[in-house]
């Protein structure tokens, strides 16, 4: 059972040794704050950088990019949807500016969630 | 068991599957994707015309659920990526879920409608107003039956409670509230409540430098509504009871399985972290996910599993080049199967693993259109480690690390799964006839 369990480290620890060897400026503490704080910033694994690559890694083609500003964003998303007016995401059920709202315009009343207690 | 699968793949053109999940009887399968989709399939009813069809899952409705939005105060663009979707238990006509992003969660109701009115007073058939002068009598609409037509819309949106990325929603037994966790908290909400939630967990230390771990995973149990766990990076994974105390940051139960310290590696941490946990159907048990393996843990035995399966333990000698490559992060997700009796989880190179617990019997699967059949059954897959490559069977070398089956459902009642293979989702059932 011993031979048994070493044989199962041995594979980790030569893995370990191959990773350090190729980058020796590896952390100490891979689970450390560091580490999980670019998690929490980029929100999930694959999108993390490490100190030996320059760019955030993704996989899948995540997104990772970074804008300068709001107007840097909505720029760059007119560009993919090749749209004239860049939109900031209008709330599309108000009724804004133009001429007075009807009872046509409103969003109907929609009916509640809970099932009414008349209805057995 | 060795069951036979016929098999119905259905092509996806645009979006990565990003959650997959049946709702309380299985006759609906919601999945999520990358762009902010949700496709929702329904069981065909049995049909002697057409027998083949039993059962099959067809589009039943397709929304748009989230859309990306932009974070003014970080310049960071939030994903619209579709993380968990979880069906509320049907109480009406109509079917409602949650689906949630990085950072907001919505209702959604789905509802038939097969009627329409016609005979209005004041508007056509097609729809123009008629002039009112010339209406020289009244009429009383009629209801009349229509095609079919599915309607999504959201009821309720659930915003601005989550400073870090929301992993996990989990409805409770109570059908009145959920849980929401993000990496460092754990919200309760009131389905009918959207301007507050509670917070019930909060594991963000004073000083970020003292930060060792983040949340992974949490879920409700199934029928205890005070119940809850939640898992970490670390492996860990605590039980909480609101009964105890507003806030839950003191467990009620720690389930952690002692390490040798002599096996520690760079890798340990990183491999133990759980990418997800799932109470049994039961209640009694739960099963957690490693990058290695899955566990099954009894809530009665905190100081270890009851099972440990191997998922793909000849990764353990190519743990270098999976960091390297990232997929050492990559969050498999696992399902029990209606009875409890087996569970499932997903793999690299569109493999999938199922594990009988009673009969103590595994199998690997693939979810592959080229190298299998509709209608056929599944051939057993088996992946070489040693020297010799027998015929039939995959070197480590040769799997594909960018097929990777993250996410897997299984019918709440009958052997039907859905397997999401990258922008492929695959639905296999126990052919009986």
């Amino acid at each position: 059972q011993d031979t048994q369990e070493k044989e199962g480290i041995l594979p980790e620890r030569a893995e370990e040794a191959k990773l350090k060897a190729k980058y020796p400026s590896l952390g100490q503490k891979p689970g450390g704050s560091d580490f999980l704080m670019k998690r929490l910033q980029k929100g999930v694994w694959d999108t993390i950088s490490y100190t030996f690559t320059s760019e955030p890694k993704g996989a899948l083609g995540m997104r990772t990019q970074k804008y300068f500003d709001s107007g840097d964003y909505n720029m760059a998303k007119a560009k993919m949807k090749n749209k004239q007016l860049p939109s900031a995401g209008p709330d599309k059920n108000l009724v804004t500016g133009d001429h007075i709202p009807t009872p046509q315009d409103l969003p109907q009343r929609k009916s509640s969630l809970v099932t009414s207690k008349l209805a057995g | 068991m060795q069951p036979l699968w016929s098999q119905q793949a259905v092509p996806r053109a645009a979006d990565i599957i990003s959650t997959v999940e049946f709702n309380h009887s299985g006759d609906l399968l919601a999945t999520g994707d990358k762009g902010g989709r949700v496709v929702i399939f329904q069981r065909e009813q049995e049909n002697k015309s057409r027998p083949h069809s039993r059962g099959e899952y067809n589009v039943y409705s397709t929304f748009q659920s989230h859309e990306p939005e932009f974070d003014y105060l970080k310049s960071l663009e939030i994903e619209e990526k579709i993380n968990k979707i979880r069906w509320l238990p049907q109480q009406n006509a109509a079917h409602f879920l949650l689906s949630t992003n990085d950072k907001t969660i919505k209702l959604w109701k789905i509802s038939e409608r097969d009627k329409r009115a016609e005979g209005y007073n004041l508007k056509d058939e097609d729809g123009r107003l008629r002039d009112p002068f010339r209406i020289t009598a009244l009429r009383v609409p009629i209801l009349k039956p229509m095609d079919l037509m599915v309607e999504a819309s959201p009821r309720r949106i659930f915003a601005n409670a989550h400073t870090y990325h929301i992993n996990s929603i989990s409805v409770n037994s109570d059908h009145e509230t959920y849980l929401s966790a993000d990496d460092l908290r754990i919200n309760l909400w009131h389905l009918e409540i959207t301007d507050r939630s509670f917070n019930i967990v909060d594991i963000k230390p004073a000083n970020m430098e003292e930060l060792t771990e983040v949340i992974t995973a949490a879920e409700f149990h199934p029928h205890q509504c005070n119940v809850f766990v939640y898992s970490s990076s670390k492996g860990t994974i605590r039980l909480c009871d609101m009964r105890s105390s507003a806030l839950c940051d003191r467990h009620s139960k720690f389930f952690e399985e002692p390490e040798d310290p002599s096996s520690r590696s760079f890798f340990s941490e990183i491999i133990s972290s759980i990418s997800d946990v799932k109470f049994s159907h039961s209640g009694r048990y739960m099963m957690t996910r490693d990058y290695l393996s899955v566990k099954v843990w009894d809530l009665n035995m905190e100081s270890r599993p009851v099972e440990t399966h191997q998922v793909h333990e000849y990764l353990r000698s190519k743990l270098c080049s999976l960091y390297e490559n990232d997929c050492i992060f990559d969050k498999f997700e696992c399902c029990w199967s209606g009875s409890d009796s087996a569970i499932m989880t997903g793999s690299y190179n569109n493999f999938f693993r199922m594990f009988d617990r009673n009969a103590r019997r595994d199998v690997t699967l693939e979810a592959s259109r080229e190298n299998s059949k509709p209608r056929a059954s599944l051939k057993p897959r088996k992946v070489c480690t040693g020297g010799k490559r027998k015929k039939d069977e995959i070197s480590v070398d040769s799997l594909d690390f960018n097929k990777k089956i993250l996410h897997t459902a299984w019918h709440p009642a009958e052997n039907i799964i859905a397997v999401a293979a990258t922008n492929n989702l695959y639905i296999f059932q126990d052919k009986v006839n």
